[in-house]
C-alpha cells in the first residue's frame, strides 16, 4: 500500500501536483488567519489603484489589497467545492449502489434515470438548480453537488457492478447476508479507490464550476467573497486593472489545475496494468552473470540457436513481504525454442505464476526482476520500454491468464474489447480491428461469432470466456503464448477443445507455448518438455513422454502418484504429499524439498543440489537432486491422519 | 438427516432455459456427483440450490421443505469454482472464515474455531491474519472450503472445488471430503469436470447437457457402462496415463 503511494509521489508530475495541493490547502487554513483583517481593510485614498510595491495586484472600488483578498478568498473557495464534491459524491453513491441493494426490477429503473441525468449538460443543470435553490452560496454548492452527482452515480455504478461479479459476493449472499451490509463490508471497501481519486479530480472541476457560478452573480454574494465573486468584481473594473481579474483567475487555474492532476496522478500510480505491454518491469540485472558470459548485442544472439523466442538465465522475482523482500523466483534458467510447447508444473505458490509474469512483463511495480537474461525474439526485455517496443511485444506476445473474468472488463462488449487490442497495437483502423476481431473469434472455434462480438463477457460460458482470451492474444501475430492454468475451470471436453486449440494454434503458426498448470496429466499430454517447479527453482527439465515411468527427481514422482485415474483404488486413501510447501520468505538451506523427501539425508540439508543433467541420463534431462532416480521407501506418505486437524 | 432434492428444477435467463427440468436427489449423507460440458447448466443448478439463481419452475426441498432463501440460517453452503474472485481481497483470511460462522460464542471461541477449520485444510492457522494477495490460487480455494465448512452446513454444493488445487492438494481435499462424509455424514452435491475425481469420491453421478440431466445412477455403473452416448463421450475425453501410455 505504501510502496504504491510512494509511486504516486516519485514522478515529477505527482510530486509537483503534491505540492502545489498542500500548498493549497495549507493557505486554505491559514489565509483567513494571517491576512484576514488585511484583506477587509477598506482605503479611500487608494480606491482602483494599479498595481505597486505597497499593493502587488492594485486594489478593489474599496480600496481593498486584492492579492491579500485572493489569498483570504482560498479557504471560502475550497470549502465550497469541497462541500459541493462532498454531496456529488455522496448523492452518486447511493444512486449508484441502488441498483444493487433494491434488486433488478427498481435498479434498472433508477439506472435509466441516471443514464439520462448524466446526459445533460453539467452547467445548464446547475444554473437550473441555481434557480431553484436561489441565488447564493448554499443555491451553488447544492446545484453544484446535484449536477456532479450523475456522473458519480454512473461511475459507482460501474464499479459495484465489476465487484458485485465476483463470486466473494455471491459466497456472501450464500450466508445470508443482507445487501446493504454486502455493500458496507464487501463493494464499497473495494471501489473506495477509484471513487476518492475521482472525487479529488471532481474537487478540481468543481471548484471551477464554482467560479464559473460565482462570476455569472450565481454563486457567492458580497460581503463574502470567493474567487469567482473576485473575478466578477475585477472584470468590471479590467481596463483599469487588468490584474484585479488576473490574479484571481489565475488562483482558480491552479488550484483546479493541482486537484485534477493530483487525481490523475494518484490514479496512474495505484492504476493495474491495463493490458499486455503496459506494464513495466523494473528492470535489474545482475552484476556477475552466473551462467556463461553473455556477449553484448550481437554476437551474443549469433552464437544462440537462432531459433530460441525466449531465453531465461537465472531469473529471480523479489517482492516486497511483510517481513521484508521476499524471492518466490530464486534462478530460473530455460529456453523456448519455435514451435515448441514447455509446460511448469508445480504446487501453489511454487513461483509458476510468478515466473510467467516477469517473463510478459506484467508484474509491473508489484516486484524487481532479476536475471542474467532475459530476452524475447532477441530484445533485452529488462531494457527500459519504449513506445515502439511495448507495440511489438504487444502484438508478438501473448498471455492468458486463468482467470479471463479479471481480464475482460465486465461492461464493455468482447469485440469492442478485442478491436481495442488492435487500434491500441497495431494501429488498425476501428473497421478493419472489428472484423479482425469477428475473424479471431472465429479462429478459436466461438460460434456465431459476428453475433458473439456485441455479447458481453458474463454473457459467454467459462469456456468459452477463456477462447475468447486466447482470441485476443491472436489479434497480433503471437511468437509465444504464455497460458497460466488456461483450463483450470473448463470441464473435459471444453478443456480438450481449448487444449487442441492452442495445439492447433502452434503447429498452424510456428507458436511456442509455454502451458502453466498444477496438473501434470493436462501438461503432459500437451507439452514436449516439462519443467518441474519447486520453491522458486526449477527441479526437473524432462521430455513429456518420460513424465511417468523416467522422472528422477521425488517430488516429480509424488506428484505423478497423487493424481487419480480411472483406475485409482478407491478402498484407499489418495497419496498425497506430506507437509506445506515452502514460504518463500523462508527457504531453508539445502534442498528446499528435504522436509517433504523421504530420500532426504545429510547432505540434502546442507548443499543445494544444482540442476544438472545426469551422467548416464540424456543431455535434454536435468535434475537438481543429490538422490535422483534412486528408489523410494514405501509410501510412508500416504498418511491418511496428515489431514486431519492436528490436536 | 436431511435429503436435497431437486423436483423439475427450470432455470431460466433470458429466453434460454439454462437448467431445464431437472430432478435429482442427494440422499443424506451421500456424495453426488455432476459431471457435464461448460454451459451444460451444472453451476445455475448449484446457484439455484443456495438462492443465487432464480427457479422459473419445479422447486428445491431440503428434508421436505424448501431451502431457505432468507435470513441468517443457511443450510446449504456453497464452495465456488474460481479462487481468484470468491474471496473479498479487501478482507483478511481469518475476517472472510468468521463471518460465516454462526453469530455467537467468545471472541477466543470464534478465533480458535478459524483456526481449527484453517488446520482442517491444511493452512497455517498463522495465515488467518493475511489479506487473500498474499496467497496463491490453491491456497485461496482451501480458505473458501473452510468458509463453507464454518457455517456448520447440512449439504455443501462444491462447484469445480479441486480444479484449481494442486494435485497434491487435492488428493488431500478429496480425502477430506469424504472423511466429512463418513465422519459428519455431510451430504454433497459435487461438480466436476474430472471424472477420475468425480468417480473417487461420489457414489452417485449425474451427467448434465444442455441442461438437462441425461443420465444419472450409481457412480459404478455410470462410469463404467455408460448408457447414454454423451457419457461415453466424456469418459473418452478424460487426459491421462492411457492416453500417454499408450504414447510410442
Ligand atoms: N503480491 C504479492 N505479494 C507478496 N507475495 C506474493 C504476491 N503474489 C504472490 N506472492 C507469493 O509468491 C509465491 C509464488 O506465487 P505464484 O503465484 O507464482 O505461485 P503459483 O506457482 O503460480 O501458484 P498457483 O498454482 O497457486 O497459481 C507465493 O508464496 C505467494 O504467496
Ligand atoms: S536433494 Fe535430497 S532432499 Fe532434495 S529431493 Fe533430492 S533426495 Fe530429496
Ligand atoms: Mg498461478
Amino acid at each position: 500500500m505504501q510502496g504504491r503511494w510512494t509511486r504516486v509521489v516519485r514522478t515529477p508530475l505527482g510530486l509537483t501536483a503534491t505540492v502545489l495541493v498542500v500548498a493549497v490547502v495549507a493557505l486554505a487554513v491559514l489565509g483567513p488567519v494571517l491576512w484576514g483583517s488585511g484583506a477587509g481593510a477598506v482605503d479611500t485614498d487608494a480606491i482602483l489603484a494599479p498595481p505597486s510595491a505597497e499593493h502587488l495586484a492594485g486594489t478593489d472600488n474599496l480600496g481593498r489589497d486584492i492579492l491579500l483578498r485572493v489569498l483570504v478568498a482560498t479557504r471560502l473557495s475550497i470549502v465550497l467545492a469541497l462541500l459541493a464534491i462532498t454531496i456529488a459524491v455522496v448523492c452518486g453513491l447511493v444512486l449508484g449502489s441502488a441498483p444493487f441493494v433494491l434488486g433488478r426490477r427498481s435498479g434498472r429503473l433508477l439506472a435509466a434515470g441516471v443514464n439520462i441525468a448524466v446526459a445533460f449538460p453539467g452547467l445548464l443543470l446547475a444554473l437550473f438548480f441555481a434557480v431553484v435553490f436561489g441565488v447564493g452560496a448554499t443555491g451553488a454548492v447544492l446545484a453544484i453537488g446535484l449536477a456532479g452527482a450523475p456522473a458519480f452515480a454512473r461511475l459507482t455504478q460501474t464499479l459495484v457492478a465489476g465487484v458485485v461479479a465476483r463470486d466473494y459476493v455471491a459466497a456472501a449472499q450464500a450466508m445470508g447476508i443482507g445487501r446493504l451490509r454486502i455493500l458496507v463490508r464487501h463493494v464499497l471497501p473495494n471501489i473506495a479507490e477509484p471513487l476518492v481519486v475521482n472525487a479529488t479530480i471532481g474537487a478540481g472541476s468543481a471548484l471551477l464550476s464554482f467560479t464559473g457560478l460565482s462570476f455569472l452573480g450565481l454563486g457567492v454574494q458580497s460581503p463574502s467573497y470567493d474567487w469567482g465573486r473576485l473575478l466578477y468584481d475585477g472584470i468590471a473594473t479590467i481596463y483599469v486593472n487588468a490584474a484585479a481579474a488576473l490574479v484571481p483567475g489565475a488562483a482558480v487555474l491552479l488550484a483546479g489545475l493541482a486537484f485534477n492532476l493530483f487525481g490523475e496522478s494518484v490514479a496512474k500510480g495505484l492504476g493495474v496494468p491495463a493490458g499486455i505491454g503496459l506494464g513495466a518491469v523494473v528492470p535489474g540485472r545482475r552484476a556477475v552473470p552466473v551462467d556463461a558470459p553473455a556477449p553484448a548485442g550481437r554476437t551474443a544472439a549469433a552464437d544462440r540457436p537462432s531459433d530460441v523466442v525466449l531465453d531465461v538465465r537465472d531469473l529471480e522475482v523479489t517482492v516486497p513481504g511483510p517481513a521484508g523482500p521476499v524471492r518466490p523466483v530464486r534462478g530460473v534458467s530455460f529456453d523456448v525454442r519455435r514451435g515448441e510447447a514447455i509446460g511448469i508444473v508445480g504446487e501453489s505458490g511454487s513461483g509458476k505464476s510468478m515466473t510467467a509474469l516477469a517473463i510478459t512483463r506484467l508484474l509491473a511495480g508489484r516486484g524487481r526482476v532479476d536475471a542474467a537474461r532475459l530476452e524475447f525474439l532477441g530484445q533485452d526485455l529488462l531494457a527500459p520500454d519504449t513506445a515502439v517496443r511495448r507495440r511489438t511485444l504487444g502484438t508478438t506476445l501473448a498471455m492468458v491468464f486463468q482467470d479471463p473474468m479479471t481480464a475482460f472488463n465486465p461492461t464493455r462488449r468482447i469485440g469492442a474489447q478485442l478491436a481495442e487490442v488492435a487500434t491500441h497495437h497495431q494501429g488498425m483502423t476501428r473497421r478493419a480491428a472489428a472484423a479482425r476481431a469477428v475473424d479471431r473469434l472465429a479462429a478459436v472455434r466461438i460460434p456465431d461469432a459476428p453475433a458473439r462480438v456485441r455479447q458481453y463477457p458474463h454473457e459467454f460460458s467459462g469456456g468459452m470466456r477463456q477462447r475468447a482470451m486466447i482470441g485476443m492474444g491472436l489479434m497480433g501475430s503471437p511468437a509465444l503464448i504464455v497460458a497460466d492454468e488456461p483450463t483450470t475451470a473448463l470441464d473435459v471436453t471444453v478443456q480438450q477443445q481449448v487444449l487442441d486449440l492452442l495445439t492447433a494454434i502452434r503447429r498452424a503458426d510456428d507458436v511456442a507455448l509455454v502451458l502453466i498448470s498444477h496438473d501434470v496429466t493436462v501438461v503432459g499430454e500437451v507439452c514436449d518438455r516439462i519443467l518441474v517447479m519447486y520453491a522458486g527453482r526449477i527441479v526437473e527439465d524432462l521430455p513429456a513422454a518420460d513424465l511417468v515411468t523416467a522422472a528422477r527427481h521425488p517430488y516429480t514422482r509424488a506428484l505423478v502418484d497423487a493424481v487419480p485415474d480411472m483406475t485409482t483404488d478407491l478402498a484407499e486413501p489418495l497419496a498425497t504429499i506430506p507437509g506445506r510447501p515452502v514460504d518463500p520468505a523462508d527457504v531453508p538451506r539445502g534442498c528446499a524439498y528435504a522436509d517433504r523427501c523421504p530420500l532426504a539425508g545429510a547432505r540434502c540439508r546442507a548443499e543445494d543440489p544444482p540442476l544438472v543433467a545426469g551422467p548416464d541420463g540424456p543431455p535434454g534431462h536435468r535434475v537438481a537432486c543429490w538422490h535422483a532416480g534412486e528408489p523410494l521407501p514405501a509410501p510412508a506418505g500416504r498418511d491418511y491422519d496428515e489431514l486431519v486437524e492436528s490436536p | 438427516m436431511s435429503e436435497l432434492r431437486f423436483d423439475d428444477v427450470t432455470v431460466r435467463y433470458g429466453r434460454t432455459a439454462a437448467v431445464d427440468g431437472v430432478s435429482l436427489a442427494v440422499p443424506p449423507g451421500a456424495v453426488v456427483g455432476l459431471v457435464g460440458e461448460s454451459g451444460s447448466g451444472k453451476s445455475t443448478l448449484a446457484r439455484a440450490a443456495v438462492g443465487l439463481a432464480p427457479i422459473a419452475g419445479g422447486r428445491i426441498t431440503l428434508g421436505g421443505v424448501p431451502v431457505p432463501a432468507r435470513g441468517r440460517s443457511r443450510p446449504l453452503q456453497m464452495v465456488f469454482q474460481d479462487p481468484y474472485s470468491s474471496l473479498d481481497p479487501r478482507m483478511t483470511v481469518g475476517a472472510s472464515v468468521a463471518e460465516a460462522m454462526p453469530p455467537g460464542g467468545s471472541r477466543a471461541d470464534r478465533r480458535a474455531e478459524v483456526e481449527r477449520l484453517l488446520e482442517l485444510v491444511h493452512l497455517n492457522p498463522a495465515c488467518a491474519g493475511a489479506v487473500p494477495a498474499r496467497l496463491s490460487g490453491g491456497q485461496r480455494q482451501r480458505v473458501a472450503l473452510a468458509r463453507a465448512l464454518a457455517a456448520r452446513p447440512r449439504v455443501i454444493v462444491a462447484d469445480e472445488i479441486t480444479s484449481a488445487l494442486d494435485v497434491s492438494v487435492q488428493g488431500a481435499v478429496l480425502n477430506l471430503v469424504r472423511e466429512l462424509q463418513r465422519e459428519l455424514g455431510l451430504s454433497m452435491l459435487f461438480i466436476s469436470h474430472n471424472l477420475a475425481v468425480v468417480r473417487y469420491v461420489a457414489s452417485h453421478v449425474a451427467v448434465m447437457r444442455r441442461g438437462r440431466l441425461v443420465e444419472q445412477g450409481p457412480a459404478a455403473r455410470v462410469l463404467t457402462e455408460p448408457g447414454h452416448e454423451y457419457t461415453r463421450e466424456l469418459l473418452a475425453a478424460v487426459p491421462g496415463r492411457t492416453t500417454r501410455r499408450s504414447r510410442p
